[in-house]
């Protein structure tokens, strides 16, 4: 079972990647779940959504701990690195996200926003990250992101798609 | 030879309860003469909703046609599903000034709003008489009521002049003394498939009469008679000269 | 195998109400429901169904009573204020044999509460939240499937047994987005409509099965009316035994068949003395502490309610029979555990896990914690 948690404010399509992410895995015949939470404000807030991929039926589907965060803003960084593991991963957009230096965790830095402005439309940093983040952990593959980004998105679905190659390609490129 | 009304009665349930003298049966008068001129043998394509009070025993159970009688006030709401699903039925509202401008106020101004075409008659008897004669959002004031001894302070709500600032297709007011123009307003709105409002003051002489010393419903006629004042007229009077007067005529008519 | 759809449990329960046949919602927005109606909003006018915005939940009820006379399935959908108003019309809809189905989203209350924060605060009121003598039909989803499967079913029970059904789900049955798989045969069940008087619209000779509910705007001059009323509708509201057989037909014609309504997830372990019973959001609490325990070899048996009310009382009795304490959790200060107390035989010890507030759901520790203490 692996647990995700993918955070950061209101606007950056956190929801839709989590969304993505949940059904990615049910393509693959996986069991997933995805659980959102946002402030009342539809903009500006920090946005959570949590992703559960496991082999075996999920009972309770609330995350207490999470294997990966993904961090897009550094309020909701600070506020939910305590909830990573200590063999965890972290992945965050680093020019939106400055990590101490200390961290037991692996951390990945990708320029996800920066690259979504200058290649294609800042909205889909989100893809950006989930590319990077299949292709570094293979917990779905991205031929399933792109199916499911297929069977969900109605519009710009040929960046959205082309986002998620290239978020493949950053995380081919930078080894650490 | 059988009374015109009885094709449209339900003739086991006559006499109905009402009281001596009350305004619904005028009501019910108009409404079938209405009907007959029009050439309705039988009320078939008709479903008459009503809610709570004397006057939403009008049509439940007396009229033999579909009648829903509904709860408190959501004679509308229930109204509009039906129409909603069967437009080719011709719904009709008939109600008490307490169901449709007291309890029930928002769902009439939100049915004026959405102009589904479903008719609303109000009968107005400005009291609730059914529950022993208690102020109703339209009792004028000073009146002694059950619930104002000491004579009603609020003001009526004039739910016609609503209707008309709502640009209610069809809005007439009429009272029972009024049969013959009542009776044609009826078939007006019994015709057309727009949203459509009469209003109807009526005699209550058991709960209201009797506070205004009336003894007996006669008298009320000819108050509502001498309290009458044709619309026409009403508009070139000053507000203190209409003040207690009921303003009557067709309000709106656009379905013409 | 059926297609699958990864979706939230509101879209599931808006999706499922159209292919139950589904054609008239009239609703008032509110967190956390307003998914269903929107979602609805764009189903229904493709499909030649109606839906409206009411302008308050008072209307919403309402209008879907009158859709469904003029022959149309009807729902509407809410949370707990919304629930609150509609009361008086859902007791209209079960006096009149009103087939309808109504969405209850539960959230934090009493009053406003935590609007968009679960609760299972709602379990009494759906049973008796009107006033009165009848029965209710409660059925409770736990997951995104079940928001689908117990949607049709939901419907399915509105029109047999021609009566308002309420799907009890919450928060986060509402809102979390699992894999949806739609079965390739789904049963639906069509409403037995009168067209002529050869059965009364009011009374049936079977007192375990509804009357045939009357087509509008053929010629029956159908009298309805939520004052009590004889076999063909006309209401008599001093006769002592037309209240009566009216009362206890309503009441009979669901209680009479609650082997058959309810459904529930018995999960005997042979040697388990510790058992729990739950249901909706809380289940899913209760999954996960079955989960840990069994890692550290202790079985524990579950009791999972589907259906609410009827209360399914023999299905406690065999719990309650096989194990010596039952655990109770939900997101309530205590509801669900009174009637599992009543349901239950008195050696059986009943321990009552309780949370509110802040949608906060029981952590699956805090039952592990119970057990362990035991």
């Amino acid at each position: 079972m692996i647990k995700i948690r993918i955070c950061g404010f209101g606007g950056q399509g956190i929801l839709l990647a989590g969304e993505i992410l949940g059904a990615a895995a049910m393509i693959e015949g996986k069991y997933s779940s995805e659980i959102g939470s946002y402030g009342a404000e539809a903009r500006g807030t920090t946005t959570l959504s949590d992703v559960i991929i496991s082999d075996k039926k999920i009972g309770f589907p609330v995350i207490d701990e999470c294997d990966i965060l993904i961090a897009m803003s550094q309020q909701a960084f600070n506020a939910n690195i305590k909830f990573v593991k200590e063999d965890g991963i972290i992945i965050v957009d680093e020019d939106l996200v400055k990590t101490p230096e200390n961290l037991k965790q692996k951390v990945f830095k990708i320029r996800a926003t920066k690259i979504a402005e200058e290649k294609f439309v800042r909205v889909v940093a989100n893809m950006i990250i989930l590319g990077y983040l299949a292709e570094k952990t293979k917990i779905v593959s991205i031929d399933s992101l792109k199916k499911a980004i297929k069977s969900r998105i109605t519009r710009m679905i040929e960046a959205n798609l082309a986002a998620i190659d290239e978020g493949a390609k950053l995380a081919s490129e930078k080894e650490i | 030879m059988k009374h015109y009304a009885i094709k449209y009665l339900r003739e086991e349930v006559i006499p109905t309860p009402f009281c001596s003298g009350c305004g619904n049966g005028m009501v019910i008068n108009a409404l079938f003469k209405a009907l007959t001129e029009l050439g309705y043998e039988d009320l078939r394509n008709f479903v008459f909703c009503s809610g709570i009070g004397c006057a939403a025993w009008i049509p439940s159970p007396h009229f033999k046609a579909d009648t829903i009688h509904t709860l408190h006030g959501r004679a509308i709401p229930v109204a509009t599903g039906i129409k909603m699903m069967r437009p080719e039925l011709n719904v009709i509202v008939i109600s008490g000034d307490g169901d449709l401008a007291g309890i029930g106020l928002s769902h009439l101004i939100h049915a004026a709003r959405r102009k589904l075409g479903i008719k609303v008659i109000m009968v107005n008897n400005m009291i609730y008489g059914m529950t022993g004669g208690q102020v109703s959002p339209t009792t004028p004031r000073g009146i002694k009521t059950t619930t104002t001894p000491y004579g009603n302070i609020e003001k009526p709500l004039d739910v016609a002049s609503i209707m008309a600032t709502m640009k209610v297709p069809y809005v007439a007011k009429w009272t029972t003394y009024h049969m013959m123009p009542l009776k044609n307003s009826l078939k007006k709105i019994i015709n057309t498939d727009k949203f459509s409002f009469i209003e109807v003051i009526s005699q209550c002489p058991t709960n209201y009469g009797r506070n205004l010393g009336f003894r007996k419903p006669f008298e009320m006629l000819k108050w509502f008679k001498e309290n009458s004042i044709p619309i026409s007229k009403a508009k070139n009077m000053k507000e203190e000269e209409l003040e207690g007067k009921i303003i009557v005529g067709e309000y709106l008519n656009q379905i013409e | 195998m059926g297609e699958k759809y990864f979706i939230q449990g509101n879209i599931a329960c808006a999706e499922a109400a159209v292919i139950a046949g589904c054609r008239f919602f009239a609703a008032y927005p509110i967190t956390p429901a307003s998914e269903i109606g929107e979602r609805l909003s764009e189903l229904l006018p493709a499909v030649g169904g109606k839906f409206i915005q009411m302008e308050d939940e008072i209307a919403s009820i309402n209008a879907v009573i009158g859709a469904s006379w003029a022959g149309a399935k009807a729902m509407t959908a809410t949370s707990g204020p919304g629930f609150s108003l509609m009361q008086e019309g859902i007791g209209y809809a079960f006096m009149t044999e009103t087939p309808c189905v109504i969405v209850v989203v539960q959230r934090v209350g009493p009053a406003t509460g935590q609007a968009s924060k679960g609760a299972q605060g709602n379990f009494y009121q759906s049973r008796w939240g009107t006033h009165g003598d009848y029965s209710a039909i409660v059925l409770a989803p736990n997951s995104v499937q079940e928001m689908f499967d117990l949607t049709i079913k939901a419907f399915n029970y509105a029109e047999e047994y021609r009566t308002p059904v309420i799907l009890l789900a919450d928060e986060l049955t509402a809102h979390i987005f699992e894999p949806l798989e739609v079965p390739e045969k789904i049963e639906i069940k069509e409403r037995k409509v009168a067209v002529d008087y050869s059965e009364p619209f009011f009374d049936s000779k079977d007192p375990l099965k509804a009357p045939p509910m009357p087509r509008l705007g053929i010629g029956l001059n159908v009298l309805v009316t939520g004052s009590t009323h004889n076999e063909w509708g006309y209401r008599a509201t001093s006769d002592p035994m037309i209240h009566r057989k009216l009362v206890t037909r309503l009441y009979y014609k669901i209680e009479g068949n609650a082997k058959k309504i309810c459904e529930y997830e018995l999960d005997i372990n042979d040697g388990s003395k510790i058992g729990i019973i739950s249901y909706g959001c809380s289940s899913r609490s209760a999954y996960g502490a079955i989960e840990i325990l069994s890692e550290h070899g202790l079985k524990i048996s579950h009791l999972r309610l589907k259906t609410l009310w009827p209360f399914p009382d023999w299905a406690v009795k065999e719990l309650s029979s096989k194990v010596d304490t039952i655990i109770v959790p939900e997101l309530s200060l205590g509801q669900l555990v009174r009637e599992v107390e009543r349901a239950s035989y008195d050696k059986t010890k009943i321990i009552s896990l309780t949370k509110v507030g802040g949608g906060e759901l029981i952590r699956p520790q805090e039952i592990v914690e119970i057990v362990r203490r035991l």
